[in-house]
């Protein structure tokens, strides 16, 4: 919302000083988004008069002129049509800059003749579009004064943000209500003339009464449009609206002077009586915007028997608005439901600023004022004789109480306001209120004391205020915030207690442990394109508005980003990608906490002691699995190995990590070479996804650990190499030998793989180190040789013969 | 010079001068080896009478001891030098690079909720989560913000695909459901923050569709707007790790709070970068947006099933982005969301970065 200073001072009677008003609008809750004075950039900028203008020597469409801008002649060449001796016009010397191109005017030399500074045009000056010659003013402009001073340009123009609830403060007088209230001025009274309407009102009704209850209007015959008068126009150029003439000024400058909007139709273009009714399926208006709208029974308009002529309270129709040639007009005062403002607003994508008025809720009370106001300044204006009004339907206007305790301003706000400051602040916007005292008395025999409260009465133009939490804050945003003392939370005795949730306290494990084995952590987007949602198996969830096609499918997999982000750091060079997130998937029945990460590229650089540069291989994205796994608290030991990756994997080299055969706490491998290439990756890419959501959750019993004492005996070590069938996966040795002697086998660890000469064709040699713990003796040789039998006998069940 | 002492003399000089391990072991036979001359003249005092060997003896003794002691010192010089050279053949050019590993790094954005978390920690609020998708009765209706409040519109909500006639699920907007979800399966008094994603469909320098706020609520007895200042004041400064961060409250609007609250946090321009900390209205000062905040409606208490006469409370959110961008001099909110590895190593934190009380939660 803009204004200038001048316009909030025919409302407002101040002494107070541009800066102290702008820091009282912030501090009542009317924050100032800038404060523009058009004057500071034209300030080198004066009213000279040409003294002589002569043809220029070496060309025909320049004049030399001599100027007096104050300080004696000088000399100016100029290009301007109307240059002309006598001309009093807008010179800006040596060292001004132009607002419209920020260049800074030098003495220089035009075709051989010197040049003292430049005669301006409105477009140079940022004042208009008017660029076909330099700027031509009164006879009577005091040669050698500052343009903006005598043009009136040096008023500051104040834009200020305006929260949904305050619609009152969408006009300058509801403004300065405010900046009264808050003991920056006083408050002038509003003057509205009396109307001496001849014949009757307009012939306009309500037929939806739901989306327009009410609708005002009078007519005003005989106009003439034309030119608003200069205050009008100047005041409504400032704010960044353009005069587009008399009839149509007014109804802006209302807008935005009293937040009450208008509508002005040709009264010639009017074939009927003027409805407000709920429009039809396939209507059209075309609107002031120049665009076509089709309404439908959802909206309200404003029609007569040939056309729709307004959406209603949005926008009016092209057709039948103002035009120069207008000689009646019918001014209409209504009041729009604002949910159905709202509504229409959204469904047409339509924004303008009497929909931001209305469907914020104007003043229901003021629409036979409003239209008085109106009807005089278009008979002061353009003349012409007006009816009498038309009241079609009632404005919901409704008194509205709230009872108050001033002492809930202490219990809520924390801050103590004196009775009659709030009673003050609370009167000077508008409040009524009405005190009744302590009363003490018997209810049903029993004595009931009831404290003192204030009935406080609601202004019309306050549908915002419905509670007594309402009138808190408007007493605590008038006496200021910084006026609410700050207190201390009440703090439990001794030391802060843990807060982190267990399912936090796992993915900050992860992450640190992600990033001290050298992944960097990404934060890609929740949101995926449909294709690479596709190449995954597909999304449950879509977008029904994206921003954009490729953010519209909530991830099922934090791949895709990854990849993505993989591939922009490959195509900005980098040689290495370490990737992780840690971030949610979306499914149609829970949201699934999960860490991925993705290595591409090289795993090592070429080097001095390695030699060619090496790729990634399934087992580094396994070795990343097991230790986010345990940074997370898996029982990592008891994981059962399975195949069964999804298929974002190479089929052959990936797998999965289960506790039990169902619960899938992690999958892992190389990338599917045609989901890589499908995001634009060379190489091994590999990748792997780690389910927290799926990880059990550590049972905490207190801080006591088991009890633990070194074994007295030294460990023993022993080696057996099987020949077993290719297929046969090692893990499930490992697992078998590790069964075969629970009591004294303590680890198995698989140290060689080899097939080739001296193993049969579709057989290979595993290798295993088994560690056994003694008890409390040394194991005698017996009792190796029966491990040993029961080892290889283990071996057996699987295919395994013991290597000779 | 007796016969022994010129043997003496001698061994010890041809010790002394051999050059190698070998030529020092063939004189350590040729002398004390089984027919070398010292043990020779050793073997001459058994059959001697004891006068004569105590005459004979001690130089013959002498002889061997120093024999011996010679040998070995020798033995040890020799053996140092033959090291020496061994090391100084091994010689290799140190100043070849060795392979420094991969440099992981903490987003900056978990790295502040983090802090954040401890910060919360020590005025005793615990962590809450709630859906990102997000029904709209939580994320809107009981906010106090009915389907025609303007505010919804504003809110620039993505909505997701639904089934005809169902109501569309929407992305939050906002962390405040989970104030909600809390208040509805908790018992006051409640004391929470809730981190985590949000989205709003707007996308340009300064938004992106996906952000991040923290969510702060506190319902008890007795809570005002005093406590919530306090609270805001006390967060930023530990945050900020200064002690003169002021404050401006502004009042301002927000359906689910009521008075509502805008915080300005005052910075100073140094070397063109804003700066946290100082009075925004003195020469050279700013104000920036960081929090919107305000006593919780009674509308909001009432839709929970509590009794608003009974509680009262403040809420406050943030954007966790955002403030990770005035601490640690981001400028770009966009660069959050790439995952540029120089970015990411260049803004990001070492594992080893855990945000303490005791050790500062900043890094």
């Amino acid at each position: 919302m803009k204004f200038t200073l001048s316009w909030l001072k025919t409302h407002l009677n101040t002494d107070a000083d541009l800066s102290t008003i702008l820091k009282g609008l912030t501090n009542i809750g009317l924050e100032v988004e800038g404060v523009e004075s058009p004057a500071e950039k034209l300030g080198a900028f004066r009213i000279a008069r040409v003294l002589t203008a002569d043809p220029h020597p070496q060309a025909d469409k320049l004049q030399v002129l001599t100027v007096d801008a104050g300080d004696g002649p000088l000399q100016v060449v100029c290009g301007a049509p109307n240059a002309r001796a006598g001309l009093i016009g807008v010179f800006g010397a040596e060292g001004a800059v132009v607002p419209v191109n920020g260049m800074v005017l030098k003495k220089t030399a035009i075709r051989g003749v010197e040049s003292n500074g430049m005669m301006c045009s409105f477009r140079e000056l940022e004042l208009g579009e008017d660029h076909d010659g330099i700027i031509d003013l009164d006879p009577q402009a005091p040669v050698g004064q500052v343009y903006a001073q005598w043009a009136g340009l040096d008023d500051p123009v104040i834009d200020v943000s305006i929260t949904p609830n305050r619609q009152d403060c969408m006009g300058v007088r509801g403004i300065a209500r405010d900046l009264a209230a808050a003991g920056l001025g006083t408050l002038n009274a509003i003057i509205v003339p009396e109307i001496n309407g001849a014949g009757p009102g307009p012939d306009v009704r309500v037929d939806d009464a739901d989306g327009c209850p009410a609708f005002f209007a009078r007519t005003v015959k005989g106009v003439t449009n034309g030119q608003s008068p200069e205050w009008m126009a100047r005041r409504l150029k400032a704010i960044g609206q353009k005069p587009i003439s008399t009839l149509v000024d007014i109804t802006n400058y209302l807008m935005i002077d009293l937040g009450r909007p208008l509508h002005v139709y040709d009264l010639d273009v009017l074939k009927g009586p003027l409805v407000a009714r709920k429009g039809r399926a396939g209507e059209e208006v075309l609107a002031l915007n120049g665009k076509t709208y089709t309404v439908d029974d959802t909206m309200t308009v404003i029609a007569d028997d040939a056309a729709v002529h307004d959406i209603g309270g949005i926008m009016g129709g092209e057709h039948s608005g103002a035009q120069d040639s207008t000689t009646g007009v019918l001014i209409e005062c209504a009041y729009f439901t604002p949910e159905r403002i709202a509504m229409t607003g959204q469904k047409l994508a339509l924004t303008s600023d009497a929909r931001g008025r209305f469907e914020r809720g104007v003043d229901p009370a003021f629409l036979d004022d409003g239209l008085s106001i109106a009807t005089d300044l278009v008979v002061k204006l353009c003349g012409g004789t007006p009816s009498e009004a038309t009241r079609a339907g009632e404005p919901p206007v409704a008194a509205n109480t709230v009872r108050y305790d001033p002492s809930q301003c202490l219990s809520l706000a924390g801050v103590y306001v004196g009775d009659d400051e709030q009673k003050r602040i609370l009167q000077s916007l508008g409040f009524g209120i009405e005190e009744h005292d302590a009363t003490f008395d018997y209810q049903d025999g029993v004595p009931v004391t009831t404290p003192a409260y204030w009935t406080v009465s609601v202004p019309s133009w306050r549908r915002d205020v419905d509670g007594w939490p309402d009138l808190v804050e408007e007493v605590v945003r008038i006496v200021g915030l910084d006026q609410v003392p700050s207190t201390p939370l009440p703090r439990t005795p001794g030391v802060a207690k843990a807060t982190a949730t267990v399912e936090q306290l796992m993915e900050r494990r992860v992450r640190r442990t992600a990033a001290a084995r050298g992944l960097s952590e990404a934060i890609n987007w929740s949101f995926i394109s449909e294709k690479e949602a596709a190449s995954i198996g597909g999304g449950d969830w879509a977008l029904a508005n994206p921003i954009s096609e490729d953010l519209k499918v909530m991830r099922p997999s934090l791949l895709p980003g990854l990849l993505s982000a993989s591939r922009r750091n490959v195509d900005r060079g980098a040689s290495s990608v370490w990737l992780f997130e840690l971030g949610r998937r979306y499914f149609a029945d829970r949201e699934r906490a999960t860490a991925s990460f993705v290595l591409a590229g090289e795993k090592l650089p070429r080097g001095w002691q390695t030699g060619k540069a090496q790729a990634f291989t399934a087992f580094d994205a396994k070795s990343e699995v097991v230790a986010l796994l345990a940074a997370a608290g898996a029982p990592v030991g008891n994981l059962q190995s399975f195949g069964e990756a999804s298929a974002a994997y190479h089929p052959g080299q990936s797998g999965t990590l289960r506790l039990g055969p169902k619960t899938v706490l992690a999958e892992f491998g190389v990338l599917h070479p045609s989901l890589a290439k499908q995001f634009g990756l060379t190489g091994t890419v590999v990748a792997g996804e780690i389910f927290l959501d799926a990880i059990p959750a550590k049972r905490r019993n207190g801080f006591m650990r088991a009890p633990y004492a070194p074994p007295a005996l030294q460990a023993v070590k022993r080696d057996f190499a099987f020949v077993v069938d290719e297929a046969l996966e090692a893990d499930a040795l490992v697992r078998a030998v590790r069964g075969a002697d629970k009591k004294s086998i303590v680890d198995v660890r698989l140290f060689d793989v080899f097939a080739g000469p001296g193993v049969e064709e579709s057989k290979k040699s595993l290798a295993i180190e088994v560690t056994l713990q003694p008890g409390d003796k040394s194991f005698s040789q017996e009792e190796l040789d029966a491990i040993s039998a029961s080892i290889v006998k283990a071996a057996e069940k699987l295919g395994g013969v013991l290597r000779g | 010079m007796s016969e022994i002492a010129n043997l003496k003399a001698g061994l010890i000089a041809d010790i002394a001068a051999a050059d190698t391990l070998e030529a020092l072991e063939a004189l350590r036979v040729g002398a004390m080896g089984k027919n070398g001359v010292v043990t020779g003249l050793l073997k001459t005092l058994g059959p001697m009478s004891p006068e004569d060997r105590l005459e004979k003896g001690p130089p013959i003794q002498d002889l061997r001891e120093s024999v011996a002691a010679a040998l070995a010192t020798r033995k040890a010089a020799l053996e140092q030098a033959a090291l020496d050279a061994q090391l100084a053949a091994e010689k290799i050019d140190m100043t070849l690079p060795a392979d420094p590993g991969p440099q992981g790094s903490v987003h900056p954005v978990s790295q502040v909720m983090d802090e954040l978390a401890e910060i919360f920690a020590d005025l005793g609020f615990s962590v809450a989560t709630g859906p990102e998708i997000e029904d709209q009765w939580h994320n809107f209706t009981a906010l106090n913000m009915p389907e025609t409040h303007p505010a919804r519109a504003m809110h620039d909500t993505f909505y997701l695909s639904a089934e005809d006639g169902a109501e569309p699920k929407v992305l939050r907007t906002h962390t405040s459901p989970v104030q909600i979800r809390t208040m509805m399966n908790q018992e006051p008094p409640i004391r929470i923050i809730a981190p985590g994603r949000v989205y709003r469909s707007d996308s340009d320098a300064t938004h992106t569709p996906m952000f991040h706020q923290i969510e702060g609520l506190v319902i008890d007895k007795g809570i005002t707007l005093g406590h919530l200042k306090w609270t805001l004041e006390t967060f930023l400064k530990a945050f900020f790790e200064r002690d003169d961060i002021v404050l401006r409250l502004r009042p301002s609007y927000f359906p689910f709070t009521e008075p509502s609250v805008e915080v300005d946090v005052g910075y100073m321009l140094t070397n063109g970068q804003r700066v946290i900390g100082g009075d925004g209205d003195a020469p050279g000062g700013g104000w920036l947006e960081v929090l919107g905040s305000g006593m919780v409606n009674r509308r909001v208490i009432e839709a929970c099933g509590l009794d608003p006469d009974e509680w009262q409370g403040f809420a406050f959110g943030t954007g966790v982005d955002r403030l990770a961008m005035l601490k640690y001099g981001m400028n770009d909110l966009r660069a959050f969301f790439d995952g540029d590895l120089r970015w990411l190593r260049h803004y990001g934190f070492s594992a080893l970065d855990v945000p303490t009380l005791s050790g500062g939660v900043g890094a």
